[in-house]
């Protein structure tokens, strides 16, 4: 460690405790980090594709979780490394912002690291390698464009749509019945899409999970459903048009704010109280029928004897519904959420065509389902399979197809998948890179060999030769000037991807790439790690 | 080298061949463990808790064996959740899932040492899955028109189910309770309505259904211990103080005369509410919270039979059979619909005295009353029973039906070899592989028998390449036997349901290729 001397030979400190840190700096600590950057990425790489390998983690308390899907493999992998903290960091913002591909990203950036490794070997310095990448992302973003088609469906034209979701699940373990659950997805974002701003709220969309029954009964339900029973057993398990209460306040006498004492001290003042009490409790029951309720949604519990109440009223009622699908009740519904019974009118009550009570299994799980709602906007998807870790691993496939549907309503641009744009990438980036004059060149060129590692871990996870196979496409591509042609994952016998139904959205790999670039820049600029020592 | 060091210091990480081995050992291990117990000569296992008291559990049930098992191998957690799944969806066949997945994972391991990918594995395992699948969807009985056939077809399923449990003894005797028990649900899976009371004492033999209902509790002092035509009110509510519910109430005052006043007024509005409680006109008041002295003296001057504290379920139970509502005010009898049945009366099982209301209105709930030599036993009898009657109430739903004693097996494997054959390509490997696993269970069912496995299972498949084929193992005799006329059925929802769950749970394991396990989780208060 660098010390610094006065005149007297005496040493300066410059940092607190300046023994018990370790320092890497230089090329030194640039090559530290690109290889934990690097190490990330090889978990990942076996994950990517259609054939990909699933990983299987084990969570401190030790829950298993089994998964393909490259956000949450790095998310529970509970990484120390600060390096690798970002790769995560990476890998989840291309999560939030599009949905898919968060192997894909991961995978690009390491092969940037790797690219990047050789070059700053022969001297040339990260900040200009940073700028050759930086013009070559902007080359290859501004190709995608060029390649890209516009993609028409319509409400009743879902079948390209379906068949982008199915590239995405293909590469999960429901790929058994990837046509279904594509659909479903589809099916889902259409209704709560609104194709004028061509903007889809996800939250409208539930995913809902139960074990049991086989993944093919996976059900799309136009409402909502809610893991909840009617809070008598005696009530009705089936209302049809209900007229729906949704209530924030118990069943229960008011309890204001401010401190306050009731004395009794004679027996006139207690049994007027308790006659106050009965009334306050036939007045709530009251109230909600007089509007003209069939269903009473409340948010908190309420007391066996406004339970009875109700019963006795013929007013079925669920308690303990929580506020989030409180919240979903009431936007299906289109319904209001009350606070206080005097604020209860007949224009605040939802409406729903269909509510029933539905058991499984021979366990005594009951659900709640609410369907045919007035605004139908809001849906379900209730996904079932064999075991806890399928249902998860389901519920995350159907997130990235949904999200993947919503991209493509957003932007109807498509590039082909399988490798193939970023071969075609990668052919233009190379060919870029010759008019740069500088040393920026050498890290444009090296870009389009980052480019390549994508459908080079394609090829093998598929078990094909992979630098045999890239280089197949690639002079094919070249000489037939179709940007179409990609890694034949599923063996079906040709690689022209537009055949194969094999889509990527535009926006999504736009974003891997300038996200992998702009991670892969950030890391490259560091040349100082000052962390603290193990003890 | 430094990069290696990106996960916490505890957490290890698996790659490749050696996740893949960290996973198959896992899961056969596992099902090594259980194995043992399959078929009617399987073995039980003794398993003592690590809680207070280390009790003991003495059980052939696979779910309740792997429930209780503490597993650090991520795998084996896997084949433990599917046992699980199966026992709630469908009650039985948790130890066949297990053992079938374990059997297709070992069968895997010898494939993938014969350097074929996983994924080529999954997807001949698949294939396999889909046409075992329809080879018994081919060969289903379904005697849903013929109630008489139907009804010998549960009580079939019934023996069958039993023959492996404790219960064998008597599994005639607990078939016709658990077929009758079922039957009287007419179609419901709810199995609430069946309520099992557990009292030692007796022999095994000695258990009965009941067609009403049983209440295991006493009947309040003083109070009349038959009633016949009763109306019966089932509540909830207070009967002790009867608290003033508004928030902040409280009781202030300045002299020993008010106290006497107010308790007063609180009797008074106790005496009240018995009155109302009385204008329902019934003779039996059955309430889910306690009863005071005071109010149950009220009722008995007033000559009704008042039980207190019935739990929920027996609440819900009662309420189910007699007809009545659950109530809590009392303020319109009018309305209140209330229970009936024939006779209320107490009797007595070996020591105890219970309440036993017969001659109910609905017919659907009944009681289950299990005698037995011990805790133990009867704990063991009483999941035996459950997996008989869930699985009967499946039945009732999905009528269809297959033989037992390994013919499934060996018919799916008889076709699913057939595809081996048809199919070019690495994948054939797979789906024969997927024929051997399931070969191996009638295998295991015999070995388990103390039999010749190897020389009955090859008769077994000659015997299957003839057409029509009802052969199957027969255990107590020790050859190969026709299930159709030995009677041995199983139901084809849980054959359905175990194949494709342990193909699923196989399939999952094959895939993976890497396993990180976190640093566990820092506990202050080890012990």
């Amino acid at each position: 460690m660098a010390l610094a001397f006065d005149e007297y030979g005496r040493p300066f400190i410059i940092l607190k405790e300046q023994e018990q840190k370790t320092r890497l700096s230089g090329l030194e600590a640039q090559k530290a980090n690109i290889s934990a950057g690097r190490a990330v990425s090889r978990i990942l790489r076996t994950s990517l594709g259609p054939k990909g390998m699933d990983k299987m983690l084990q969570s401190p308390d030790g829950d298993v979780t089994i998964t393909n899907d490259g956000a949450t493999i790095l998310e529970q992998m509970d990484v120390d490394n600060q390096i690798a903290k970002l790769m995560v960091e990476l890998s989840r913002s291309q999560d939030y912002e599009i949905g898919d591909g968060t192997t894909g990203v991961v995978v690009m950036a390491g092969a940037l690291l790797e690219q990047a490794e050789r070059l700053l070997e022969r001297g040339i310095h990260p900040i200009r390698i940073a700028e050759g990448y930086e013009m070559a992302s902007r080359i290859a973003v501004e190709h995608l464009e060029c390649i890209a088609q516009k993609f028409d469906f319509g409400p009743t034209n879902i079948e390209p749509l379906v068949q982008t979701c199915m590239t995405t699940l293909s590469s999960k373990i429901v790929n058994r019945c990837k046509r279904a659950l594509a659909e479903i997805s589809v099916k889902a974002v259409l209704s709560v899409a609104d194709l004028e701003r061509k903007d889809v709220n996800l939250d409208l969309i539930k995913v809902e999970g139960k074990v049991g029954g086989k993944l093919e009964d996976t059900e799309l339900i136009y409402g909502i459903t809610v893991d909840k029973d009617m809070s008598h057993p005696q009530m009705p398990k089936q209302i049809e048009d209900a007229k729906i209460a949704i209530l924030t306040c118990p069943f229960e006498p008011p309890k204001p704010k401010t401190k306050h004492k009731v004395d009794i001290d004679t027996v006139e003042k207690f049994q007027t109280l308790r006659q106050q009490e009965q009334k306050y409790f036939d007045d709530m029951v009251q109230k909600c029928k007089e509007v003209g309720a069939t269903l009473v949604i409340c948010q908190w519990g309420f007391d066996d004897e406004a339970n009875h109440l109700l019963m006795h009223q013929n007013l079925p009622a669920v308690r303990w519904v929580g506020g989030v699908e409180l919240e979903l009740i009431a936007i299906a519904t289109g319904g209001r959420i009350v606070p206080r019974f005097q604020e209860l009118t007949p224009e605040k009550l939802g409406r729903a065509g269909l509510v029933r009570e539905r058991s499984f299994g021979t366990t005594k799980d009951k659900m709640l389902y609410i369907e045919h709602c007035a605004n139908s906007r809001a849906v379900t998807i209730f996904i079932r399979g064999g075991n806890k870790m399928m249902i998860e691993e389901t519920k995350r496939s159907i997130h990235d197809a949904l999200c993947v549907a919503r991209n493509l309503i957003r932007n109807n641009f498509i590039v082909y998948g399988g490798g193939a744009a970023e071969i075609s990438c990668s052919i233009a980036v190379e060919a870029a890179a010759d008019k740069y004059p500088g040393v920026e060149q050498y890290a444009i060129r090296a870009f389009a060999d980052a480019l390549d590692a994508v459908p080079m871990a394609l090829a093998e996870n598929s078990g094909l030769q992979p630098i045999e196979t890239l280089s197949a496409v690639k002079s094919q591509q070249i000489k037939e000037n179709n940007p179409h042609f990609g890694i034949d994952c599923n063996d079906v016998g040709t690689n022209d991807m537009c055949e194969q139904n094999v889509f990527e959205t535009l926006i999504g790999k736009q974003q891997q790439i300038l996200l992998a670039t702009q991670v892969v820049k950030m890391i490259l600029k560091i040349d100082d790690v000052i962390s603290p020592s193990d003890y | 080298m430094a990069i290696e060091k990106i996960l916490k210091d505890d957490a290890s990480e698996e790659k490749g061949e050696r996740a893949r081995m960290a996973s198959f050992v896992g899961a056969i291990s596992i099902t090594d463990l259980v194995k043992t117990t399959l078929g009617p000569k399987g073995m039980d296992k003794i398993l003592q808790s690590t809680g207070r008291g280390n009790e003991v559990t003495v059980t052939n049930d696979g779910a309740t064996i792997l429930k209780s098992l503490h597993i650090d191998n991520p795998a084996a957690k896997v084949l433990i959740d599917i046992s699980k799944v199966q026992d709630d969806e469908v009650g039985d066949g948790t130890t066949s899932v297990v053992v079938l997945a374990g059997e297709l994972l070992r069968e895997a391991e010898k494939l993938v040492a014969a350097k074929i990918h996983p994924m080529t594995i999954i997807s001949g395992y698949r294939m396999a899955a889909e046409c075992a699948r329809n080879a018994l969807l081919q060969r289903v009985v379904d005697n849903k028109e013929n109630a008489e056939k139907f009804k010998s077809d549960l009580m079939k399923i019934a023996m069958t189910t039993l023959s492996s449990k404790i219960l064998s003894q008597d599994k005639e005797h607990f078939a016709q309770l658990a077929v009758d028990a079922v039957m009287r649900l007419k179609g419901s899976t709810n199995l609430e309505a069946i309520q099992i009371i557990k009292k030692p004492g007796g022999s095994l033999m000695d258990s009965f259904l009941d067609e009403g209902f049983i209440l295991d509790k006493k009947i309040g002092l003083g109070q009349p211990k038959r009633i016949e035509n009763a109306k019966i009110l089932v509540a909830n509510t207070a009967m002790d103080t009867d608290k003033v519910k508004i928030y902040g109430a409280r009781v202030r005052v300045d002299s020993m005369s008010k106290v006497a006043e107010i308790e007063g007024a609180e009797k008074e509005k106790m005496r009240e509410k018995v009155k109302k409680i009385l204008g329902h006109g019934i003779n039996c008041f059955v309430n889910r919270q306690l009863i005071y002295n005071f109010p149950e003296e009220l009722f008995a001057d007033a000559g009704i039979l008042a039980i207190e504290h019935a739990d929920f379920d027996g609440i819900e139970r009662l309420a189910l059979v007699t007809g009545g509502e659950i109530a809590s005010t009392f303020d319109n009898p009018e309305s209140v619909k209330l229970g009936h049945c024939k006779l209320i009366e107490e009797i007595m099982i070996g020591e105890d005295k219970l309440i036993h209301f017969s001659g109910v209105e609905m017919g659907q709930a009944c009681t289950i009353v299990l005698r037995g030599a011990s805790h133990h036993v009867l704990d063991e009898a009483e999941r035996s029973l459950h997996d008989a009657l869930c699985v009967l109430s499946q039945t009732v739903n999905d009528t269809r039906v297959l033989l037992g004693g390994g013919w499934p097996e060996m018919v799916m494997a008889k076709e699913v070899d057939e595809l081996a054959r048809k199919t070019p390509g690495k994948k054939s490997h797979a789906i024969e592989a997927f024929s051997r696993a399931l070969v191996a269970i009638p295998t295991i069912i015999a070995d388990n028998a103390g039999l010749d496995s190897a020389d009955l299972v090859a008769k077994l498949r000659a015997e299957h390449h003839k057409e029509g084929c009802n052969a199957g193992i027969d255990v107590i005799s020790g050859s190969v036997g026709d299930m159709a006329e030995l009677g041995i059925s199983e139901a084809f929802k849980v054959k359905q349901a175990v194949l494709l769950s342990a193909t699923e749970a196989a399939e999952m394991i094959l895939r993976v290729d890497e396993i990180i396990t976190c640093a566990p989780r820092k506990r202050e208060d080890r012990m």
